[in-house]
């Protein structure tokens, strides 16, 4: 004689094969890096803070909570995610304009939500759904795409770009400009034309100098050159060189830091953390952990290469390119060799809402590997 | 599905594959880029950075700038700047501040005070700033701390320049005062500019003018050692010294106004009537601005601050008062522009005017007979006026007042000015809440009632007077020295010309002349005769109107009236426009009389010269 199941052993059986089958869709090569980069991220941390473990428990919740949003988004079927993309974009460009008004309100710089449980900052929710709208966008329009179809992309990108300049966030903002065009870049846009941009901007760029105000000129040299401002951001750089150079081939050992602990304390936290590494972890290190890096975006480039259509494609490889951005973009600044922007080193500068954007795109990159075979061709 | 869509997806796929792989490379390359930097810096460069952090620190010290200097008109010097010594900390290499401070203590004094201040100031300085404990140091505590240095490291004597005002209380109101820069203020400042200034001005010039006299920061990038002693200079960019001003201000003839008012409760402002430059602005009682400059202890403060004579309020701007019969020549003007009289429109004064069951007192009893316009003002006589009044109405005598810039505030450079009260219907209505009776407009057309001004309002009142309409923005500017050596002059704003009947201008000014030189006239105080020609109106304001207003005053001496005296002279060419106001003396006409003969008599073989004509 059979058993017969009741109702309730039949749901429970249900709900344990639910959770197993869920694991289907999580890459597990993505997974471990992403944890190794985290750990290592967590200990780098602890010294940059000054050993503060209440700072590593904060952000071992963001990572939990991250993990959890990249399971989570790893089930939704990148058909689904096509479907949210445009209101996503709306909601995300909606909140933009929310906080820019807010921030008007009450006279002062403000980039987030107060939604109670939770503060939603509405850029970072932005660096998501911009790839996602662009990819929705380019998917049924004949690639190469035509002049006018570029031009209402760039739109799409310069609109929110400009918003959250004006916060003002100029890191976050370029970072939303390039990963914007990666993805015109990767529907097929023309090298040629790629080509005669880069040149025509260079190009123009004498004309535009000779129309600046002297003010303006005065703005655009410190900015490139920080090291006029001494006072300012040029001290933060000169202080982050002694501490990477002095790092040298093995680093000086964890917690044995000298230079990042004793001077620029607002952001050595934050922003300036990879200057902390490299004191303390040397050449190797950094070798190390850029290595990490390139493998997960190796691993990214790996899932768009093989998505199965132009939607999963577009997005899989932009949001890849938008991780080597940051952290491109975080080392370029930190090492001198890009303008001080103010952008976090992915996964491994303290603060919340960029690491859940990473997050949630890797769950978007995994949900596109997962599902690949279940897509229509 | 055709067969063409289904190569071109093909095809599509194939293209993004290729691009992809181009975008792969295009990594690998700024990775490369990225390795290559870090090669550099450290592998390559490893040995410099090395020696960089080891034993020596590079460490940008920001240079503060002088403050600029502050003058007279005719370059009396009354704001500069002493070096000091002051015993600084740099916080991050303290290890034990509490104890550091505590074991400092038994070598250098410290007051409550100031380790309150520093622990202030210390929350808004970055680790690796000095943050100053106790600023003039003696010979003394500085020799004491010199042979106990080693036991502080981190502590440290630094100079610097401190604003000191060697007249002390004379100029305090218009100069006002510097102090250490607190939370609020260092929000609204340029954190660079600033890095190295713990001073800014709270009040006063120095407060207006801060921007110019700052200057602009300089810094040196230097090596330091592990004990902070500078090993070398690597760059250097000086500080950009504050603008000099020279103000409007005639040291002397403020002086001569001070010592005039004495010990009174009250305030001067003469203008100069062609330019609207001021020549003096007395508010007494005074206080000592060098106080502020060090850290004024919190008793001392307290003391200013709750001495029933106000030092700290600047009563020449901030002071409202109601101006009594100095009012009288402005009405009078306004009364014959609009033809309610004419010049020989005479009346009967028996000493009082009825109106609506209510007697209005003339202030001499019995009255003064029969009264013209010209002799209402030579008399004072307030039956005159009190019908004047009725005929007039509230809207005309509004109209006058504030064509001669009452009930708005001037626009002197200085903050914090008061626009007075310039009462009417609907204000009485918002701020009382009661409607407007003719009573009030009798009470208002002498001077009573709700109407308020401030000194600075009724000496430029007078200017205005004086040149026939031309109405000045009252400055206390003058000149601007840059330390490249360029000197800007500024010129003050003019209002559009009151336009009064020229006739009428004259009626006015002789029945004030008038008010001096005839027998019967009030200003005898002021002495009849003259060298100089001068027009004059005295007033005195009721300590009714007053009483509401100064509540928190002792009572005695308020019940006390307030003496006013306005004046300017010469007539045909008026060189000087004075307002003084005497709080409960009678002592405004006396010394009104002694600055006009100083400014005019005493000064004049060179103050002709500075002047514009």
């Amino acid at each position: 004689m059979k058993p017969i199941k009741t109702k309730q052993e039949y749901n429970i059986y249900n709900l344990g094969n639910r959770i197993l089958t869920s694991y289907r869709f999580i890459d597990i090569t993505l997974l471990c890096l992403l944890t190794i980069i985290c750990i290592f991220g967590l200990f780098i941390l602890y010294s940059a803070s000054n050993q503060n473990l209440h700072m590593v428990e904060q952000q071992s919740v963001r990572f939990i909570l991250g993990i959890m949003i990249m399971f989570a988004l790893a089930q939704v079927p990148p058909d689904k995610l096509r479907t949210w993309a445009i209101w996503l974009f709306i909601l995300a460009v909606f909140s933009l304009l929310v906080v820019l008004v807010l921030g008007h309100i009450g006279k002062g710089a403000k980039r987030w939500l107060n939604l109670g449980f939770f503060r939603l900052q509405p850029s970072e929710l932005m660096l998501v759904a911009l790839p996602m709208v662009l990819a929705w966008y380019f998917e049924n329009k004949i690639l190469p795409p035509k002049a006018i179809y570029l031009i209402l992309a760039s739109i799409m990108i310069l609109i929110p770009a400009a918003l959250i300049a004006k916060q003002p966030d100029l890191g976050t903002a370029v970072l939303l400009v390039v990963t914007g065009s990666s993805v015109i870049l990767l529907a097929g846009l023309r090298w040629r034309v790629v080509m005669s941009l880069v040149g025509l901007f260079i190009a123009s760029a004498p004309l535009i100098w000779h129309y600046m105000r002297n003010y303006q000129k005065a703005r655009v040299l410190t900015f490139l050159n920080p090291e006029s401002d001494p006072l300012g951001r040029g001290y933060h750089i000169i202080q982050s060189k002694i501490a990477i150079g002095s790092g040298g081939l093995l680093g000086k050992g964890w917690l044995h830091g000298t230079q990042s602990h004793l001077q620029f304390l607002p952001e050595h936290a934050t922003d300036f953390i990879f200057s902390v590494c490299s004191e303390e972890f040397g050449f190797i290190g950094c070798l190390l952990l850029i290595l990490l890096y390139f493998l997960i975006i190796l691993r990214a480039f790996y899932i768009a290469y093989h998505a199965q259509n132009t939607f999963t494609r577009l997005l899989a490889g932009s949001l890849g390119l938008m991780f080597f951005f940051s952290f491109f973009i975080n080392i370029g600044m930190v090492t001198g060799l890009l303008p001080v922007v103010g952008l976090p080193l992915p996964l491994i500068s303290y603060g919340g809402s960029s690491i859940v954007t990473f997050f949630a795109s890797f769950g978007i990159i995994m949900s596109i590997h997962t599902h690949r075979k279940l897509v229509s061709h | 599905m055709p067969i063409s869509t289904i190569h071109n997806k093909k095809l599509e796929r194939n293209q993004y594959r290729s691009r992809l792989l181009t975008l792969t490379l295009i990594v690998l390359f700024f990775i490369l880029v990225l390795l290559a930097r870090l090669f550099y810096l450290q592998i390559s460069e490893h040995h410099r950075y090395v020696t960089l952090s080891k034993q020596n620190q590079i460490a940008v010290i920001p240079i503060a700038p002088a403050r600029g200097l502050i003058f007279d008109r005719n370059g009396i010097l009354l704001a500069k700047n002493k070096p000091v010594f002051s015993l600084d900390i740099i916080p991050y290499k303290v290890k034990h501040l509490k104890k550091t401070l505590a074991a400092l203590k038994k070598i250098v004094p410290l007051s409550r005070d100031e380790v309150a201040e520093f622990y202030k100031t210390l929350r808004q300085k970055r680790a690796f700033d000095p943050v100053p404990l106790k600023y003039n140091l003696s010979q003394t505590e500085m020799a004491e701390f010199a042979v106990n240095q080693w036991r502080f490291p981190g502590v440290m004597i630094n100079a610097h320049l401190l604003r000191y005002y060697p007249y002390n209380g004379e100029f305090a109101h218009v100069l006002g005062y510097m102090g250490r820069i607190d939370a609020k203020e260092l929000a609204q400042l340029s954190q660079s500019n600033y890095s190295a200034t713990n001073y800014i001005g709270k009040t006063g010039i120095e407060k207006y003018y801060e921007k110019l006299l700052h200057g602009q920061v300089g810094y040196q990038q230097v090596e330091i050692d592990a004990a902070g002693h500078i090993v070398r200079v690597l760059k250097r960019k000086p500080p950009v010294s504050g603008a000099n001003l020279y103000l409007t201000i005639d040291s002397k003839l403020e002086q001569v106004a001070e010592k005039a008012l004495g010990n009174n409760r009250g305030a001067v402002v003469a203008i100069q009537p062609n330019t609207g430059q001021i020549l003096a602005m007395v508010s007494s009682p005074t206080y000592n601005p060098n106080l502020f400059v060090s850290g004024i202890s919190s008793k001392a403060y307290q003391a200013l601050k709750n001495s029933p004579n106000k030092p700290l309020y600047n009563r020449a701007i901030r002071g409202l008062f109601a101006i009594g019969s100095t009012i009288k020549p402005f009405i009078s003007l306004e009364a014959l522009a609009e033809h309610v009289i004419t010049p020989q429109t005479t009346i009967f004064d028996p000493g009082y005017f009825i109106y609506a069951h209510h007697i209005y007192h003339d202030w001499r009893k019995g009255g003064h007979g029969y009264v013209n316009v010209t002799k209402a003002i030579i008399v004072s006589c307030d039956t005159f006026f009190y019908r004047l009044a009725v005929h007039l109405g509230i809207n005309n005598i509004d109209k006058v007042l504030a064509a001669f810039g009452f009930g708005q505030p001037t626009g002197v450079d200085l903050n914090d000015e008061l626009p007075g009260v310039l009462p009417s219907p609907s204000w009485k209505m918002h701020h009382i809440g009661h409607p407007w009776y003719t009573g009030d407009t009798i009470n208002t057309d002498v001077g009573q009632g709700f109407f308020l001004a401030t000194p600075l309002q009724i000496a430029n009142a007078v200017a205005t007077l004086a040149t026939h309409g031309i109405r000045h923005q009252p400055t206390l500017l003058m000149q601007l020295q840059y330390p490249h050596g360029i000197m800007q002059i500024q010129q003050s704003k003019a209002y559009p010309q009151i336009n009064f009947p020229q006739a009428d201008w004259r009626i006015v000014i002789n029945a004030m002349q008038k008010v001096i030189t005839s027998k019967e006239g009030t200003g005898f105080r002021f002495g009849r005769n003259t060298p100089y020609t001068v027009a004059a109106k005295t007033g005195t304001a009721q300590v009714y109107t007053a009483t509401y207003r100064y509540q928190d005053q002792d009572l005695p001496e308020n019940l006390r009236d307030n003496s006013l005296f306005i004046a300017f002279a010469p007539i045909n060419h008026p060189r000087i426009a004075i307002a003084v106001i005497d709080e409960h003396s009678e002592l405004a006409p006396v010394v009104a009389r002694k600055v006009i003969d100083y400014y005019l008599l005493t000064e004049k073989h060179w103050s002709k010269a500075n002047e514009t004509h």
